[in-house]
């Protein structure tokens, strides 16, 4: 009940985000969805999940897209085409992966191949080889140290991209500032 | 941001539990949902709070720039020297077993100390890429939205 309820809001949420064209309500609309999003995950019992998706979907992102609205425009342009052809795209790419759902096992069904593959190993052994109650965190931080690392790498690699993109003029600006009231 | 007063107060009750929150969330990791990732964002969320409550300036007076941008860099290496810490002692990369006398011992403190350098590191690319943004953007009155 509170899926189809959830469910609903998020479909409502994106038609609403899709016709908007004030940027600000879009950008706040987007958080909601994220939400939205978060309660769902919840209901699905990966709640790890929704943690960094409420933390970092509706927390920070809204935040850094309202940055970067102040440093565009607020309103989006009205696109000058009837988008018809998109449309008929997204339908088909829709009805493509509606159709693939089909084949896929049943939610939860314990002969589904990802649960016959290292998972039975993870639950088993998880509690005498890595001895962390959360098996969630035994997975992220031991099993899986390998792509943690690579995942930590790839979020300091995007810190110094945005550095080198965007960093260093405020302290130029601040210079330009005082130079100009000392002129 | 001057002139609410209701923000200014309500912003300052919430930052201690915030942070405190999130230093709960970094180091009950182990036990219930959270880690390294999450706690970083929150922890990032209360400066990236305070930056938006009370300007841009006395937030990167409260953590200087330096400090954040040497951070970014010590949380990934914390992460890759536990890595290292295993293979002198003996064993695999990131084998966190052979860092402590028993296994359960090392995988123990070797999670706790890679969780804390991903919390390091994610907290300090947030702040950081926040401050890019938000030193870029023109001073706008409220009226603008």
């Amino acid at each position: 009940m509170i899926n189809i309820v959830l469910l609903t809001f998020l479909a409502l949420t994106a038609l609403a985000i899709v016709r908007l064209r004030h940027l600000f309500a879009v950008v706040m609309l987007t958080g909601v969805y994220s939400l939205l999003s978060a309660g769902l995950f919840v209901l699905l019992d990966a709640v790890d999940v929704a943690f960094t998706e409420a933390a970092v979907g509706a927390g920070i992102s809204t935040v850094l897209m309202l940055g970067t609205l102040a440093l565009t425009s607020r309103r989006e342009k009205v696109p000058g085409r009837t988008p018809l052809l998109p449309l008929i795209v997204v339908m088909i790419t829709g009805a493509a992966l509606l159709y693939g759902t089909l084949d896929m096992p049943r939610f939860g069904d314990p002969d589904a191949p990802i649960h016959r593959h290292v998972a039975p190993r993870y639950i088993q052994k998880s509690g005498t080889e890595v001895g962390v109650p959360n098996i969630v965190t035994s997975v992220l931080a031991s099993y899986r140290g390998f792509d943690t690392l690579g995942e930590v790498t790839v979020i300091f690699t995007a810190g110094i991209g945005i550095l080198l993109l965007l960093g260093g003029t405020g302290g130029r600006r601040r210079k330009d500032e005082e130079t100009e009231e000392e002129g | 941001m001057n002139q609410h007063l209701v923000l200014r107060v309500v912003a300052k009750m919430l930052l201690p539990p915030i942070l405190l929150f999130a230093l709960y969330v970094q180091f009950h990791g182990d036990f219930g949902p959270g880690g390294g990732f999450q706690a970083g964002v929150i922890f990032a969320a209360a400066f990236i709070l305070y930056a938006l409550v009370f300007g841009l300036e006395t937030a990167r007076r409260v953590v200087p720039e330096g400090v954040v941008r040497a951070a970014m860099a010590v949380g990934l290496l914390i992460f890759a020297g536990v890595g290292f810490a295993g293979l002198l002692l003996g064993g695999n990369y990131l084998n966190y077993s052979v860092l402590a006398e028993n296994q359960k011992a090392g995988q123990h403190l070797g999670i706790t100390l890679i969780e804390f350098g991903v919390g390091t590191t994610v907290a300090a690319v947030m702040i950081t890429i926040f401050f890019a943004f938000a030193g870029r953007s023109a001073r706008m009155s409220d009226e603008d939205w």
